[in-house]
């Protein structure tokens, strides 16, 4: 402990975390873990953020904002004991895209069914699809470590950045030849180009690019979607882990657990705790002010919200030097999705696959075709949103019976592209529009759904920013986008989770590596801090 | 969903096991019987019956057949004379086995290509600027093996052609009982044995008429379980189980060289080109840095560890598929990939990896048995594969 520290002796908290999504309180878990005295500040009446569940109509529950669990690092689940603080992730196997020519194309966990699936199609496809998902678990191994790492900066002489870019070095030489190769394009090409290079079924390229574009403003044709596949195939290295999948109870369960663990290892965890600003005094973050103007102090003030919201808004531009303002407001977030949960009287009939059946257990994705997926994205690019959209449906009452009362079900839609600059702005016209627009869509496909309807929820990503406080509704608190990613984000040179302010850091997805309910910013935020003070 | 083979009809009903398998996305019987153990001993010393349809299956045709085969696989195509059939492997670019199988000249421009894994895209992307047709008849066209020392009288009893002068690794096409089919004087067992490739169609009429007939002579249709036995004292290695495609494999360690899987003798470096050949020609200039290899347990060192704990030795009652740790000294030598217990040689055998300087025929290793729950070392060398070679097979 330094000098610097004697005022803050008498401080009840080492560290505040603002906002108890999951990535705040995977920080908090891992400071408290490491015996830091720390408090969770929730703006919210629960914590979760985005990965919340509600009931949000009487007896039927929902994932009201992320609806799977993607890509929550395994380190996590085992560090904070997720399962014994009761994190349940039920398999969610199969996706299926239903065709506007009646047919259908399925992709199964089974390896002689998916292949038996993938040959009606194309039997050149069915023979590729085993070599390009080795090259992708390949990738994928290739880019894990860094997700675990804070980004090292290559501009950088400091001992700290060399390590770490020899580490980088070393392990792309290590990759070897071919691997590298791969990567390199994977980096640079467009998911649908990337895809070309090895399957012909429309549907099938169309159905994996669309993880390519899914909380961006990118089309299935713009450069750099291809890298976005890879995170898709982040979570398959771990396999029998099993880290994609659906959290029984919904998301909120995961967040849950997280808050579970933390309160265990002696985090505080206030909801109905919103902060108006952070306290600054002597150029240095000191504590937190609250809306009711209650001031806590600490050591370390840790922001999970966006990078937007902690600069521009708990911090101000006043206190910051006027180039890092300027690139955070550079950092793009535009919204480009929307979410529709349904509560059902019966189950979808698929026209494809009438009748109950495995696939209602699985992923049904409206994504036809390549062309499908470019042309919602024209849409959205002048500010409409999508007349058909790109759309990922579950049905989470199909894996954990007690989303919904018996016999009835709960339906989670994720819409895209659905600008959050959308031309005239967002009324409550618009946003039964855009309901409208995803039943009529559906409908094609699954003709009984206008009637199975009880009730249903619309949320634009403006209505996500007003109800967890994402800018701009962006999901991934900024593009996960190839000039948003490692070392620049969300700042070239501010990319270690330490800010501009002494005593402030940031932890959530707004930082390397974001994206999904994944915990990595909020883990490599808390090792950053426990690093910095010993 | 998983598929039936065209003789399902028939083999479901007499699967009183009810053990079945998963072959290339199709459920063949395991054994038949409760216990494979006359299932195999009907190899060695009647006829058995085997359903191989799921085998993968292209007929390669056109004026650029034999230059697109001979562009891929190992050995010499174009010197195969119509009527024979030659087992070879193929590799990828880096002269790593991709897989093996064989192939049948059936007319002078037209071959019929069997392998375990798909391989229509990876023939179709070495066809590029050739004048040739893929046809992948893997469903279209069924397949029985008829293996053991009874197997070429009864198909004489159904066959409109003298299968006494069709040699080894020769076929012809012929009528069973009327049906038209290709016999081919192969199969997967080391054993006198045909195999008998027919149209769907006609698989099940195909199968009543060798019932019928093999009764006499004690046919008994016979499962996995019991080929797993009889290869493994062929000495013929399983794509899998004791290799791993380059295909699938996610590191180099996992691909082998053709060299490497004790199948020099498939790998014609006289030829100008075939994919992986560069890399093969430098290889073939030093010592492979592994072998694969026969491995004998010795009974007497096996009798020891047992008795240690008063038990007499205890032998796998069906073939293992696993990787069992073989020992020089303290040094891992390599690893067995399938073995089990030999019912006709009395004798616990093993294929494995050795590397090259462990693996000359008598050297003595060491293999990996679990006795009571611990792990202990039985004595174990070196044999010349295969472990079984009757005349018959050839004759």
């Amino acid at each position: 402990m330094t000098n610097n520290d004697a005022p803050f002796m008498q401080q009840p908290y080492d560290v505040i975390v603002i906002g108890g999504g999951h990535n705040g309180l995977v920080c908090a878990a891992y400071l408290a873990r490491a015996g830091r005295r720390v408090l969770v500040l929730e703006r919210r009446e629960r914590v979760g953020g985005a990965a919340i569940s509600e009931e949000v109509f009487p007896g039927f529950k929902f994932s009201v904002f992320s609806y799977v669990v993607s890509l929550l690092r395994p380190e996590i689940i085992r560090d904070l004991e997720l399962p014994r603080h009761g994190l349940h992730i039920l398999p969610l196997e199969s996706t299926v895209t239903p065709l506007p020519n009646g047919d259908y194309l399925a992709q199964w966990s089974d390896h002689d069914q998916n292949r038996r699936e993938l040959a009606r199609h194309s039997l050149r496809d069915a023979e590729a699809y085993d070599e390009f998902g080795k090259l992708m678990h390949q990738m994928a191994r290739a880019v894990k470590p860094f997700l675990a790492m804070t980004p090292p900066d290559p501009t950088s002489l400091a001992p700290g950045d060399l390590m770490g870019l020899a580490r980088v070095g070393s392990h792309m030489r290590g990759l070897g030849r071919g691997q590298f190769h791969a990567l390199h394009k994977l980096l640079t090409m467009s998911s649908a180009d990337y895809l070309d290079e090895w399957f012909d079924t429309e549907a099938l390229k169309a159905t994996k690019s669309a993880s390519g574009i899914i909380g961006t403003f990118l089309g299935p044709r713009s450069p750099g979607t291809a890298y976005v596949l890879l995170h898709h195939y982040m979570g398959e290295i771990d396999g029998v882990f099993r880290a994609w999948g659906f959290a029984k109870g919904g998301n909120g369960s995961v967040s849950a657990a997280i808050a579970a663990a933390a309160a265990e290892h002696g985090a505080q965890i206030r909801t109905s705790a919103p902060v108006e600003r952070v306290l600054m005094e002597n150029g240095r973050a000191t504590g937190v002010v609250l809306d009711n103007g209650e001031e806590i102090r600490a050591k370390v003030v840790v922001s999970a919200a966006d990078p937007r919201r902690t600069f521009t808004q708990l911090v101000g531009p006043s206190h910051l030097p006027s180039d890092f303002v300027a690139a955070i407001e550079r950092f793009k977030f535009r919204g480009s999705s929307a979410k529709v949960n349904l509560a059902l009287s019966e189950l979808p009939n698929f026209t494809c696959i009438p009748g109950t059946g495995p696939h209602l257990r699985g992923a049904i994705s409206i994504s036809p075709s390549v062309d499908y997926l470019e042309r919602a994205y024209d849409d959205a690019k002048y500010g409409e949103v999508s007349r058909h959209p790109y759309m990922d449906i579950v049905i989470p009452s199909m894996i954990d019976p007690s989303m919904a009362p018996p016999g009835r079900h709960v339906m989670s839609i994720f819409v895209q592209y659905v600008p959050y600059h959308v031309n005239g702005g967002w009324t409550d016209a618009r946003r039964e529009a855009l309901g409208d627009s995803v039943i009529n869509t559906l409908a094609q496909y699954a003709p009984n759904i206008r009637s199975a309807i009880l009730h249903r929820q619309v949320i634009t990503p403006a209505d996500i920013e007003r109800m967890v406080g994402l800018s701009e509704g962006n999901i991934f608190q900024g593009e996960l986008a190839l000039q948003q990613m490692f070392f620049l984000r969300p700042v070239p040179a501010w990319a270690k989770y330490k800010t501009p302010i002494v005593g402030l850091y940031q932890c959530g997805s707004g930082t390397h590596p974001g994206g999904g309910v994944m915990g990595a910013s909020g883990r490599n935020a808390a090792l950053a801090i426990l690093r910095g003070r010993k | 969903m998983l598929r039936t083979t065209p003789f399902h009809a028939r083999t479901s009903a007499l699967c009183i096991s009810h053990a079945w398998r998963r072959w290339a996305g199709y459920i063949v019987a395991s054994s038949y019987e409760l216990s494979h153990e006359r299932e195999y001993h009907a190899i060695r010393s009647s006829a058995a019956l085997f359903d191989i349809s799921p085998l993968f299956k292209y007929v390669v045709k056109g004026r650029d057949a034999s230059r697109l085969l001979d562009r891929v696989v190992t050995r010499d195509v174009g010197r195969v004379s119509v009527g024979q059939v030659l087992y070879t492997t193929w590799c990828d670019a880096a002269g790593k086995v991709l897989d093996d199988g064989t192939i049948s000249r059936l007319e002078e421009r037209t071959y019929r290509m069997t392998s375990a894994e798909p391989t229509l895209r990876w023939l179709e992307d070495n066809a590029t600027g050739l004048d040739v047709s893929i046809e992948d008849v893997s469903a279209s066209l069924a397949a029985l093996a008829v293996q053991g020392p009874s197997s070429r009288e009864i198909l004489q009893q159904l066959a409109d052609v003298d299968l006494g002068t069709l040699k080894f690794f020769r076929m012809t096409a012929a009528r069973l009982r009327g049906i038209q089919v290709s016999v081919s004087r192969t199969g997967y067992t080391g054993d006198l044995g045909y195999e008998v490739w027919v149209d769907a169609a006609n698989a099940l009429p195909l199968w009543d008429a060798l019932i019928e007939t093999g009764a006499r002579y004690g046919i008994v249709p016979a499962g996995m379980l019991a080929l797993d036995v009889a290869r493994i004292e062929a000495g013929l290695m399983l794509l899998d189980v004791d290799y791993v495609s380059a295909r699938k494999a996610l590191n180099d360690r996992q691909t082998s060289s053709p060299f490497e899987l004790d199948l020099a003798w498939t790998v014609d470096l006289k030829k100008e080109f075939f994919v992986g050949r560069d890399v093969l020609a430098s290889e073939a200039l030093r010592d492979p840095e592994w072998q694969f290899v026969g491995v004998e347990v010795d009974w007497e060192g096996l009798e020891r560890l047992y008795a240690q704990v008063g038990l007499a030795p205890q032998l796998p009652n069906a073939a293992w598929r696993m990787s069992v740790p073989i020992y020089a000294g303290d040094e891992q030598a390599g690893y067995a990939t399938s073995g089990g217990w030999s019912p006709l040689l009395k004798k616990y055998i093993a294929l494995a990896h050795v590397r090259s300087r462990w693996a000359q025929p008598g050297a003595e290793l060491e293999m990996e048995v679990t006795v009571e729950h611990q792990r202990k070392r039985a004595p174990a060398r070196i044999v010349k594969k295969p472990f079984f070679n009757p005349e018959r097979k050839r004759a």
